[in-house]
């Protein structure tokens, strides 16, 4: 049993060690056989080639505005919406829920053409506008909310609210977002991952002088001649701050991914 | 007065919340749908300003194209290559984790530890694993007297590459849908097999998979729709848009990619997209009813 999971730990690792091994060297070294297979002292070297062959500062500067207006976006609308269909009665609530589901199952290409005509016709191509806009509702954040509220948000809190005389909207503000508050966590960290690995999109409507990480990454690596050692470093450096956030709020993110299996 | 505020607030409120969601929806969510129909009715292209109406011209030619249809048999390739090892070997690592565990959690954190990262990231470093004359993979199958494969020259093996990035980043992801549906799985039925003497693969055959069969069509039709739009692997695997130098790994999103992006002939891209949505609608069906007919049987 620990033989399975170890080697599949080893699968799962070895092309993140893979990268520092290549990152940390000199790209001739790669035509060493046998490969090298220990980390070697190029690594400050390649950043700062990284550095100087792409714009990658400005990509890492985009691509956290980027993720972190859409993830807040993200949850303020989710919260609501998910507090509306989950405690609040009003007609055309079951139609509107299914069109919220329904929504999920479209895929992003159907609509990237008109998308681009309409960013286009707003002059907003090349700008982070065009990038944030498309993403900030979402319409499994909403589902993902309401589920979540349904079953964590107790009637009679709600009720105990309105009997101390506060408006919806307080109800929201000191009752609702305290108890969404974990939900919020695992729903913002699924959708500042997704933002920060996005890469049809942003491809689409930018250009490589102002890029987001992952297409500053993708120029790195379809250079005519590909330097490996160059874009490993950038590869490892692009996927460093998710790396980070995970070993800091991994525990609540696989909660999160297990308890929406079991209720999805 | 009061109350009549207050009666507004019951009343308006439930609308006020869900508004934005809907607005920016309908939008960016909704126009484009109805635009993208739409636009594949025309002759429309961003270097000219007239759009000529043609109705189902653009759908006709898809159909006679063999691009289109190469790019649609890759995609179906890449999928199948992908998903079915990907989901077997997700079941049997939930399975495993499903037994009491010293280091849980560690388990846990390494099985989706390869979905964070981005699939830019993971392309590029399986694109140099998988590199012809200074790939790991090959230096390995060297020593073992295979010899050195061409990687992305091949149809089958450049299928064969980018379904192992696929199957690396998203088998620990299933795994952990498969574990929670398992934890849900009432203890005594394990008990109660084990003293009948049922080996562990058994259990899994006989109680584990039953038992959470809505939650496997779950992951076959997400998967299935993800592997449909597949678009990043390939790109970045080198050879461009094209996906090689024969289009031997072209997917349906690269062809649309494409196609309007590099030709902007966006009549015919809104027709490739939907004519993908379509795919990608019965595919999930067919899924959808495959499964529960297996598992009936």
């Amino acid at each position: 049993m620990y033989l399975t999971l170890i080697a599949f730990l080893f699968f799962s690792a070895f092309p993140f060690y893979w990268s520092i091994v290549v990152g940390s060297r000199d790209n001739s070294a790669l035509g060493d056989v046998p490969p090298p297979l220990t980390p070697g002292g190029n690594l400050l070297d390649n950043i700062q080639r990284v550095f100087d062959t792409v714009p990658f500062g400005q990509a890492l500067i985009n691509s956290a505005i980027v993720s972190t207006v859409i993830t807040f976006s993200v949850i303020l609308f989710s919260t609501l919406a998910g507090f509306a269909f989950a405690k609040l009665n009003f007609r055309g609530k079951p139609g509107l829920f299914v069109a919220v589901v329904a929504t999920m199952m479209v895929p992003t290409q159907l609509g990237i053409i008109p998308l681009y005509i309409l960013m286009a016709k707003l002059n907003m191509l090349g700008t982070m506008y065009a990038v944030i806009a498309p993403s900030l509702v979402s319409a499994f954040g909403v589902f993902f909310m309401t589920q979540y509220l349904s079953s964590a948000l107790p009637g009679e809190l709600l009720e105990a609210g309105r009997v101390d005389g506060c408006s919806t909207i307080m109800l929201f503000w000191h009752v609702v977002l305290p108890v969404a508050r974990p939900a919020a966590a695992v729903l913002g960290m699924l959708t500042f991952m997704t933002a920060w690995n996005d890469f049809f999109w942003p491809l689409v409507v930018l250009t490589p002088e102002d890029p987001t990480v992952q297409i500053s990454l993708s120029n790195l690596a379809s250079g005519y001649i590909t330097d490996f050692s160059l874009t490993l470093t950038g590869a490892a450096l692009a996927t460093l701050p998710l790396i980070i956030a995970f070993a800091l709020l991994g525990k609540y993110l696989i909660q999160g991914i297990m308890q929406g299996a079991i209720k999805g | 007065m009061k109350s009549w505020l207050h009666r507004l607030d019951v009343k308006a409120s439930p609308y006020l919340y869900i508004s934005p969601f809907f607005i920016l929806f309908a939008i960016l969510g909704i126009f484009p749908l109805l635009y993208t129909a739409w636009v594949s009715l025309h002759d429309w292209s961003l270097i000219s300003d007239t759009h000529t109406f043609i109705g189902i011209q653009n759908y006709k030619d898809l159909l006679a194209d063999s691009f289109f249809w190469n790019a649609l048999w890759n995609t179906l390739s890449i999928w199948v290559i992908s998903t079915v090892p990907q989901l077997i070997f997700a079941l049997i690592l939930a399975h495993v984790l499903n037994n009491r565990l010293r280091g849980q959690s560690l388990w846990r954190a390494g099985l989706i530890l390869p979905n964070i990262t981005s699939v830019v990231a993971v392309t590029i470093i399986f694109g140099q694993l998988f590199g012809r004359d200074y790939g790991l993979i090959n230096w390995v199958l060297g020593i073992v007297g295979v010899g050195h494969i061409d990687w992305q020259s091949g149809t089958a093996s450049s299928h064969i590459a980018i379904s192992v990035m696929i199957i690396w980043r998203w088998t620990g992801y299933n795994a952990l849908i498969y574990l929670a549906a398992m934890q849900a799985v009432p203890e005594s039925l394990h008990e109660a097999a084990i003293i009948d003497g049922a080996t562990s693969m058994q259990r899994l055959r006989k109680i584990t998979i039953p038992s959470i069969r809505p939650t496997i069509i779950f992951t076959v039709i997400i998967s299935s729709i993800g592997g449909m739009q597949v678009l990043a692997e390939p790109l970045l695997f080198g050879g461009g848009l094209t996906g090689g130098s024969d289009r031997q790994f072209q997917t349906l999103s690269l062809y649309l990619y494409e196609i309007g992006f590099s030709r902007f002939d966006f009549g015919y891209a809104s027709a490739t997209a939907w004519l993908m949505f379509l795919v990608i609608t019965f595919v999930a069906a067919a899924n959808f009813f495959i499964i529960r007919r297996i598992r009936r049987a």
